[in-house]
């Protein structure tokens, strides 16, 4: 056999596309799995349909779930696609237009029947796979792999419809082929997922043999690659979705707190993973509950903070909207809780499994009455821990509710987490008032103007506390003008006072021509940018606000070394109008309300134009 | 030991002279003392309306929520401390309008919470609009022409939630009520206590057809578990099942008097289905007392079992183990 050597690549953007039936997700799961134990970066992000079930073989039922991996850092799950694998017409047709020029095209023949080529409204006599503009624009690879699975699963037992359920498994024993994976670890993952001996395990372990196997026999035309790991700290590493972050985040700050975790919540795409992430991590003595709608999930939330717990409650912006009064009463009761908005598209139900950035007005302003909040927003799915362990933090030392902005981008993408050990996190401090606290008063303040945490149970110092305006230091409602003025003050400077770290040049110098300032998940396409164009000589910086409200104290001082401030965002300027507010330095917009995240060339093209 | 007075708060009562809230405050500090109730175990959680000052009243812990929201703050409360005595105070607006979805949902999933709704038939607070519970036809400040609405009967729609505890009594029966409140606090799971109070500003005289001396007997029926349910000026009259429904008869006439039975939630269900309206001829009495009762796990309970069930299986909890997930990998 004549041994092509495989090519080496510095990184690869791979799309896993089907009927949301087909598998797509798992087979997208386990290739990420096994790249990262290949020891290279990587960001996956998947796109599934709003439907659960959408009629088989349409395009509105059509799943994805896209890889970018390198033996370089990886910091978005890429823009064109380096090879799309298309388990039916409708796939194809969807995702076509993202398959770079000469990229590989891995289609199942069996997904292009006439009926399937109607589903994808091709037009009547044409086959796209027949289509010579698509035979010359990328290199396909054409197999029956419906059939080829049933024939790799004569020994299984099983209805042929059944046997036809593995073969993305088929596709993924490819997969493993071209880009040098080793089988064996494609095995172990599945013996992961699937009970050994089960039908399912043997019918799928011998998918992907016979796939790996198809890759074998078609050496002559099929090129392979292979990749370096990639230069990342050293460390213990897993993979980590932004959603599963927040609950691991949520966990971990309830343990180093001594607080139980209560988690309030009313299912909602995209947040419903951290639900469902908490309630099996009950041996941590996590109390989820499922509650009546989204008033009651707060309102719930705010009970367990009145009892003592560290209280949670998490939604999207539909949800967040309907949440407006409790946590309005969660600031005047100066109660820890921690709201998680993972924003989606708007407004109303708008774009349920899109992401957005349309949700930090909501954030800052969404309340009636003088009602501030520290607002928080992680950058990618690994600091969702960082940010929401520190939104925990803070709630519960500076007894107010904290909202933290994540995104549907973020809660659904993954990437290779190195991740803490337990006792190297910070600690948490409550500040609980103790028995027989001598003169207790409910808000009394200390030096950064936080009240002690009075908790039901505590003998001595039983008191009472309310939505209704309340006298400094005792609590007792009062109606006087000067008082409230008073307690309105204290409200806002005590979030003002809230000690945040200080903004950092991400990359490139502390000066320059540019500085790119983003919040919340366009990190990953922004870095990619500023490293292209720095690449090219452009002075172009990056730096990401995190800690939105309060802002960095140094964060005018951090932003004055440059000439332009470029605020990319997936909403019509919402962070820019808030700064403007704070700072008189010009700022630079860049819009983008279109459900999907920015590619980078998009924002390179925007630092172009301001260097015109 | 404390007496009642030990249980009042230093803030002074805002509601209207007259007002029954007063009598129903009065009665709960007394029955408080009665069960020797700790003052730092005990938490009355209100959302908004007249009624809904009562916390800041008594010298226990207390929230005064949001408008509905009291049961569900509650219920959060409820979730996470098992050892806390708490009570619900919730009002015919503030529980059956806007926070009627979280009450509903607090009774059927049985959280030990003892719920009492003040029923005056009419929006105090916000100065006479009707209510939920305001009589078709009733003229009030937002029904000039007279209310459209048909009225809530909130007995019916406790039971109609599963709620394992269901009673009823009034503010101008002290003794009643005090017994309605013992036989609610003993309760292990949600109680519903509905109580009738006169606002004497906006809707006086709503339940005078009970409460007043001259018609009291003939219009109400004290309910006893394992007694008849006699009734009348000379407690000569009695209720009787008739086809599937109720009806009354003489004490000297009726073969079969009804025996109540709190355990019978079929015979719960006509009970709560007396109401017609004193205004019109009053053909039945109304029910007072615990028209139901019955056990069920308490939703905090079975959460607590589900926690120690995972550590059962899972063993203590480890957090560095949590965080590695079941994968992980090296990197050098």
């Amino acid at each position: 056999m004549n041994e092509k050597a495989p090519k080496l690549l510095e990184k690869a953007t791979i799309l896993f596309a089907g009927d949301s039936g087909d598998g797509i997700q798992l087979t997208g799961f386990q290739f990420s799995q096994n790249t990262a134990l290949e020891g290279q970066d990587l960001s996956t992000y998947p796109d599934f349909p709003a439907e659960i079930r959408a009629p088989i073989g349409t395009v509105s039922g059509v799943s994805g779930f896209r890889i970018n991996f390198g033996s370089q850092r990886i910091f978005t799950p890429g823009a064109l696609v380096d090879a799309l694998v298309a388990f039916n017409a409708a796939a194809l047709t969807k995702n076509i237009d993202q398959l770079r020029n000469g990229g590989i095209l891995i289609v199942d023949e069996s997904g292009f029947s006439k009926r399937n080529l109607t589903l994808a409204h091709i037009p009547e006599d044409q086959n796209p796979l027949d289509d010579e503009a698509l035979v010359n624009s990328y290199k396909l690879l054409r197999f029956d792999i419906t059939q080829m699975t049933k024939e790799a699963l004569v020994d299984v037992p099983g209805s042929p419809k059944d046997k036809t359920r593995s073969k993305n498994f088929f596709a993924l024993g490819l997969i493993y082929w071209m880009y040098s994976r080793s089988l064996q670890q494609g095995e172990k993952l599945i013996a992961e997922k699937f009970k050994a001996g089960s039908v399912a395990f043997d019918a799928n372990i011998k998918a992907l043999r016979a796939g790996y196997h198809l890759g074998e026999t078609i050496e002559e035309t099929a090129v392979r690659f292979r990749m370096d790991a990639a230069h990342l700290a050293p460390g213990r590493y897993r993979s980590v979705m932004g959603n599963q972050a927040v609950a691991l985040a949520l966990i971990a700050a309830s343990q180093k707190a001594n607080l139980p975790l209560f988690y309030g919540s009313y299912p909602i795409t995209p947040a419903s993973d951290i639900l469902h992430e908490l309630s099996k991590q009950k041996h941590f003595g996590v109390k989820t509950f499922q509650a009546e709608d989204e008033i009651a999930a707060i309102t719930s939330a705010i009970g367990a903070a009145y009892g003592g717990a560290l209280a949670v409650t998490g939604s999207s912006g539909p949800g967040i909207a309907l949440k407006g009064e409790g946590i309005g009463l969660a600031v005047i009761l100066e109660l820890p809780l921690v709201v998680i908005n993972v924003q989606r598209g708007g407004p109303s139900t708008g774009l349920p499994t899109k992401t957005e950035q349309a949700d930090l007005n909501q954030a800052l302003y969404g309340r009636n009455g003088e009602a501030p909040l520290p607002v928080l927003a992680p950058a990618s799915p690994t600091d969702c821990f960082d940010i929401t362990y520190a939104a925990a933090k803070i709630a519960v030392e500076h007894m107010t509710p904290v909202m933290v902005l994540s995104d549907g981008f973020l809660a659904n993408g993954s990437q290779p987490w190195k991740f803490p050990a337990a006792s190297d996190l910070p600690l948490i401090s409550p500040p609980v008032a103790s028995e027989h606290t001598e003169d207790y008063q409910p808000y009394r303040r200390d030096e950064n103007l936080v009240r002690k945490w009075g908790i039901p149970g505590t003998a001595g110092i039983e008191h009472r506390i309310g939505g209704l305006e309340k006298q400094d230091i005792t609590g007792n409602i009062s109606y006087d003008a000067e008082n409230h003025q008073k307690m309105v003050n204290f409200r806002q400077q005590k979030i003002a006072n809230i000690p945040v770290p200080d903004l950092a040049i991400e990359w490139g110098d502390p000066e320059g021509d540019v500085l790119v300032l983003g919040w919340g998940s366009t990190f990953g396409a922004i870095r990619e940018a500023v490293i292209n164009l720095r690449n090219d000589g452009v002075k172009v910086s990056q730096a990401h606000l995190r800690y939105i409200y309060p802002l960095p104290a140094n964060f005018e001082e951090l932003i004055s070394g440059f000439t332009h401030i470029l605020v990319p965002e997936m909403n019509m300027g919402q962070l820019l109008g808030y700064l403007r507010r704070e700072i008189s330095k010009p700022l630079t917009p860049l819009h983008k309300v279109k459900g999907v995240p920015f590619a980078s060339l998009e924002i390179e093209e925007a630092i172009r134009q301001l260097l015109k | 030991m404390l007496k009642a007075v030990d249980y009042s708060s230093d803030q002074d009562v805002r509601w209207c002279p007259g007002c029954g809230d007063y009598s129903i405050l009065k009665q709960v500090q007394s029955v408080l003392a009665e069960f020797e109730a700790k003052r730092e175990s005990t938490v009355f959680i209100s959302g908004i309306g007249c009624s809904s000052r009562f916390p800041y009243y008594l010298n226990t812990y207390g929230m005064h929520g949001i408008h509905g929201r009291a049961t569900a703050i509650a219920s959060g409360l409820r979730a996470v401390r098992r050892d806390l005595d708490i009570w619900v105070i919730t009002g015919d607006g503030d529980g059956l309008s806007i926070g009627l979805g979280h009450l509903l949902h607090a009774l059927r999933r049985n959280f030990r919470l003892k719920i009492l709704l003040f029923n005056n038939e009419i929006y105090g607070l916000t100065k006479g609009q009707y209510s939920p519970t305001t009589p078709e036809g009733h003229r009030t400040k937002s029904s000039p022409m007279g209310v459209i609405d048909h009225p809530f009967n909130p007995l019916a729609l406790a039971l109609g939630a599963d709620a394992t505890f269901v009673a009823r009594t009034m503010d101008r029966d002290p003794l009643h009520l005090r017994d309605v409140l013992k036989a609610a606090h003993a309760h292990e799971g949600s109680a519903f206590i509905e109580v009738y109070q006169n606002c004497n500003v906006f809707n006086d005289g709503a339940f005078f057809a009970f409460t007043d001396k001259k018609t009291k007997a003939n219009n109400t029926v004290y309910l006893e578990a394992g007694k008849p349910m006699v009734f009348g000026e000379n407690n000569d009259k009695v209720l009787v099942k008739e086809h599937c429904g109720i009806a009354v008869d003489t004490l000297e006439n009726a073969q079969h008097p009804l025996v109540h039975n709190p355990g019978d939630l079929h015979q719960a269900m006509l009970l709560s289905r007396m109401f017609d309206l004193p205004e019109t001829e009053m053909e039945q009495p109304r029910p007072f007392g615990v028209l139901y009762q019955t056990h069920r796990p308490c939703y905090e309970d079975l959460m607590q079992q589900q926690i120690q069930q995972a550590v059962e299986k899972n063993g203590a909890p480890d957090l560095d183990a949590l965080l590695a997930g079941d994968t992980s990998w090296e990197v050098h």
